[in-house]
């Protein structure tokens, strides 16, 4: 197996305002997000990171994807460091997130071109790429509409495709299935096993354990910013269902409080 | 590598005219709207003054008189009013009237008056015989009578002791080119209301196109594009500067369109033809400049602002202190002299306006001018991208 993303001892910290620090009872100025986290995916596989609300998943994938930078550690993203050159690794990722908008006052088909062209992607390729996901996803019949009449679901289908303009390597996807119903949500859980056949590796952040068992085959378990499991997904739950599992690790780590 | 840079900045410039162009109410709003309203606003203000100042032609003011001597009877009889005589007793009544706006002027003689000024002597020191006019300045017509009397009364006293004349034939007396009053007036208005144009036609649009960006969480989606921030910086403020120059034109033409009726007579001195093409190019070359200069610094704020409505309370001391700069080329004696003077943003455009149309320019200034407001707008250009890659600002919610 090859080794296509290496995280390395990551760190992030951010600073608190004053009425903050009173409620944290630690009393520190910083809130540590992310903390010593590493962890490798490999070529073809697809890697869930599973984690409470605010255990520092979304501050991992927006540092991976460098829109922040990490106080310490490191990320290689196919070769190429996310601190020293953020625009290789921009060139080599899709990056998906629900607080990546798109311009309400453009309609797919133009926002499609823009960000190809951004990406440099040559124009008769990224006019059949173009073709067949806006197929796949069925946004042939509302390419002409702005976004901003979109519904939600519609939106999320776009937002994806703009993404992967350029055919990444690799794919960042944070919550790709919130909000979304279960069909559209069963279009892109299809269209992730797809790129994964594809040769395509996938990273997905999430707190929802079906997509996880149904899509993942590693899984990392995040817990106040610390990597507390990663294995195969065979290898975390030990043969148990993955929920159950997680509250068990949850309680070793954490202690009684859910 | 530098050709792929080059198509990321004209990509976003496309996008960002997209934008703009193809939104109806942007056009309107940006392109039209200042135009039209400053012509409409100027159209009235000038027909409202020109009526508010002119006297009904068909009213015959009445002038009260009081003791009315017999050697200024002719004076005041040959002024087209209606001159009522009246006795001292009426003094009283004939005020209230006035007051009241049914009367116009009351002038009450001294007694003996030809006698006393026959007498008069001026070497004396002792006080001189008193006319007293009252009239009610409320009123213009009564305000235009008051003036036609004291005039009439100045004129008679000037030609009692008539020594000598000024002016007397009826020649031009005021050597002034049409030149030079054209570029008196245009030094003094223009720069001002230019700064004032650009500056708004640039806060239009800037904090939209950066804060509003940010606001929506659209900006993100391009930062994790290959592009590279100063690729964005340059595409944005360049495609700002552009429609912002357009909005400024707009507002111009509203003005020049409309001042005629706005001065009225006085525009008649005035004929833009006597400034050259060279005139024209070098306000051009100033302008161009200028914009490159406000829309980075309103950028440069806006990336700062969480939202569009804070991007507008961070610009206004900015638009202040652009105005007060324009204002400069209202007072003091002309453009600068000095090239160090046009080492200072803004300011130097003001003063390169002005010099331009009150013909003292000279190409160093310009030349320094501009070179100085695109060095500035490079190291804005530089300062944009590094903000662009700092997430404290980019992402502070």
């Amino acid at each position: 197996m090859e080794e296509i993303l290496s995280v390395q001892n990551l760190r992030k910290t951010f600073s608190l305002s004053k009425k903050q620090q009173r409620l944290e009872k630690s009393g520190g100025k910083i809130k540590v997000a992310v903390d010593d986290l590493s962890f490798q995916a490999y070529r073809g596989e697809v890697f869930g990171l599973l984690g409470p609300n605010g255990a520092g998943k979304t501050t991992t994938l927006r540092m991976m994807a460098t829109l922040i930078r990490p106080d310490s550690g490191d990320v290689r993203v196919a070769g190429s460091s996310v601190c020293e050159n953020p625009e290789e690794v921009r060139g080599k990722i899709g990056f998906l997130t629900s607080e990546l908008k798109l311009e309400e006052f453009f309609t797919p088909n133009y926002l499609y071109d823009f960000f190809s062209e951004l990406h440099g992607v040559d124009p008769e390729v990224s006019r059949t790429r173009k073709q067949a996901l806006f197929d796949k996803f069925g946004i042939s019949d509302f390419a002409e509409v702005k976004v901003a009449n979109l519904s939600t679901g519609m939106k999320q289908k776009v937002s994806l495709v703009v993404s992967i303009v350029h055919d990444p390597e690799i794919i960042i996807f944070d919550e790709p299935t919130n909000g979304l119903d279960v069909l559209t949500a069963k279009v892109v859980t299809d269209f992730l096993l797809e790129l994964k056949t594809a040769g395509k590796t996938i990273i997905v952040s999430t707190h929802i354990f079906s997509l996880i068992e149904k899509i993942c085959d590693r899984v990392g378990i995040i817990i106040n910013g610390h990597m507390t499991v990663c294995g195969s997904l065979a290898e975390v739950t030990g043969g148990a269902a993955l929920e159950d599992r997680f509250f068990d690790i949850y309680k070793e780590t954490v202690g009684d409080a859910v | 590598m530098s050709g792929k840079r080059k198509s990321n900045t004209l990509t976003i410039m496309k996008k960002e005219f997209a934008r703009f162009f193809k939104d109806g109410r942007m056009v309107l709003s940006t392109l039209i709207l200042p135009g039209l309203m400053i012509y409409v606003l100027y159209t009235f203000m000038g027909s409202a003054m020109v009526s508010n100042f002119s006297t009904d032609e068909t009213h015959m003011p009445s002038v009260y008189v009081c003791g009315l001597p017999e050697s200024v009877t002719p004076v005041l009889s040959g002024l087209g009013v209606e001159l009522i005589e009246s006795e001292t007793g009426e003094v009283e009544a004939i005020k209230q009237r006035v007051t009241e706006q049914e009367a116009d002027v009351l002038a009450v003689f001294p007694e003996d008056f030809d006698r006393d000024v026959a007498a008069y002597d001026v070497a004396s020191g002792a006080p001189a015989p008193d006319v007293t006019v009252y009239y009610n300045s409320a009123s213009t017509d009564s305000a235009a009578a008051y003036q036609m009397v004291v005039a009439a009364l100045d004129g008679y006293e000037s030609m009692l002791a008539n020594r000598f004349d000024v002016n007397r034939a009826e020649e031009e007396y005021d050597l002034a080119t049409e030149e030079d009053t054209t570029g008196q007036i245009f030094a003094m208005m223009v720069p001002m209301l230019m700064m004032i144009f650009l500056f708004s036609g640039c806060m239009g649009i800037a904090p939209e196109a950066i804060a509003g960006e940010k606001e929506r969480g659209t900006i993100a989606t391009l930062l994790v594009t290959p592009m590279r921030r100063s690729e964005l910086a340059v595409g944005k403020i360049l495609s700002l500067s552009v429609i912002a120059l357009l909005s400024a034109l707009s507002s111009f033409l509203g003005t020049i369109l409309s001042l005629p009726k706005l001065m009225g007579a006085a525009s008649e001195t005035m004929n833009a033809s006597v400034y050259q093409i060279k005139d024209y190019l070098f306000l051009l070359l100033v302008i161009l400049s200028t914009v490159l200069v406000i829309i980075s610094l309103i950028s440069i704020v806006s990336a700062f602002a969480r939202s569009v409505k804070e991007a507008g309370t961070y610009v206004m001391p900015l638009m202040i202190v652009t105005m007060l700069l324009g204002l400069t080329s209202m007072f003091g004696g002309g453009a600068q002299e000095s090239l160090a003077w046009y080492c200072i943003p803004l300011y130097n455009s003001v003063q390169c306006m002005n010099g331009v149309f009150s013909f003292s320019g000279n190409l160093m200034q310009i030349l320094v001018t501009v070179g100085i407001n695109c060095v500035f707008t490079g190291v804005m250009v530089f300062i944009l991208a590094r903000i662009f890659n700092s997430e404290k600002v980019m992402f502070s919610k």
